[in-house]
């Protein structure tokens, strides 16, 4: 197990560190490898750690009492999972989960405590962090509440659309409906009207966006 | 290899919905085991993903722009 420094200046809480400060924290950290589906936190729980994507893609979610999932964002490479129990002493109140093979690195409460106290820049970085984690909510907000189902899952293609060599998430119909805050069978339908008017192909395994611009202009009106 | 849908055996309950409903017959009971094989007739219609009722069977797909 090798902590990556190189990696730990890509998390944007401390791409202000430079190297030596880098390595004098690396001994904090710790590496965990997680298999696909694997529930990494709960709703409810105390964290003592915090959590951050080292590799693969974690899906962020709610669950209502009937079973019902909201997916409220896909964590990446630098991303944390639980900032918001970390720092309010509260409750975990998320449930996160590996949607592929996951390298997670962690590092405990008290030792992130002391390093926001020994780096304060590292402290302010944090508030940016948190800061764009509350006007992700705020547009999920906006977006749920306001647009309609096409626009939402029109954007959804937008923002998880790759390229050709790999790079693009793998999502289902199902998780694409967790995130519009809809019914499977709306995507389905949503995504057959938009390869009917050619702005996709739905392909063996893959959805190709034909006319980004398009699809561009229909998340712009539909607001 | 040829992409397939995947199926989770922890969450399968082997009610065969799946393969009622696979028009290449790529899902299979074997052993009490639903079982996935590997065909270039699949053309990723996701109908077993539409009827299964515990979510172990998952057709994602990749998103990707045109060059």
């Amino acid at each position: 197990m090798t902590i990556d420094v190189t990696f730990l200046k890509s998390i944007p809480y401390f791409s202000v560190m430079n190297a030596v400060e880098l390595d004098a924290i690396k001994p904090s950290f710790s590496e965990k490898t997680i298999q696909r589906g694997e529930v990494i936190l709960m709703e409810g729980e105390l964290s003592d750690t915090l959590f951050f994507v080292a590799a693969g893609a974690v899906k962020i979610f709610k669950t209502s009492a009937q079973g019902k999932e909201q997916i409220l964002s896909i964590a990446r490479p630098g991303e944390a999972l639980n900032d918001i129990p970390i720092f309010d002493g509260g409750t975990n109140p998320i449930n996160a989960q590996a949607m592929g093979p996951v390298i997670l690195y962690s590092i405990k409460k008290e030792r992130l405590q002391s390093i926001l106290q020994q780096y304060p820049n590292v402290a302010l970085n944090t508030n940016k962090v948190l800061a764009q984690r509350m006007r992700q909510l705020v547009t999920l907000v906006e977006d749920l509440s306001f647009r309609h189902v096409l626009g939402r899952v029109t954007k959804i293609l937008l923002t998880h659309a790759g390229d050709a060599v790999g790079t693009s998430d793998h999502l289902t119909q199902q998780e694409m409906a967790a995130m519009a805050g809809t019914a499977r069978e709306v995507v389905a339908r949503s995504l057959k009207a938009l390869e009917e008017q050619g702005f996709i192909r739905l392909e063996r395994h893959r959805i190709v966006i034909a006319d980004k611009k398009s699809l561009e202009d229909i998340v712009a009106d539909s607001g | 290899m040829v992409e397939m849908p995947e199926i989770n055996q922890e969450k399968c309950n082997q009610c065969g919905l799946c393969i009622s409903v696979c028009t290449c017959s790529a899902i299979v009971l074997e052993a009490k085991k639903v079982t996935i094989i590997e065909t270039e007739d699949c053309h990723w219609c996701t109908n077993c993903e539409a009827v299964c009722p515990t979510g172990a069977l998952t057709c994602s797909f990749d998103i990707i722009v045109e060059e």
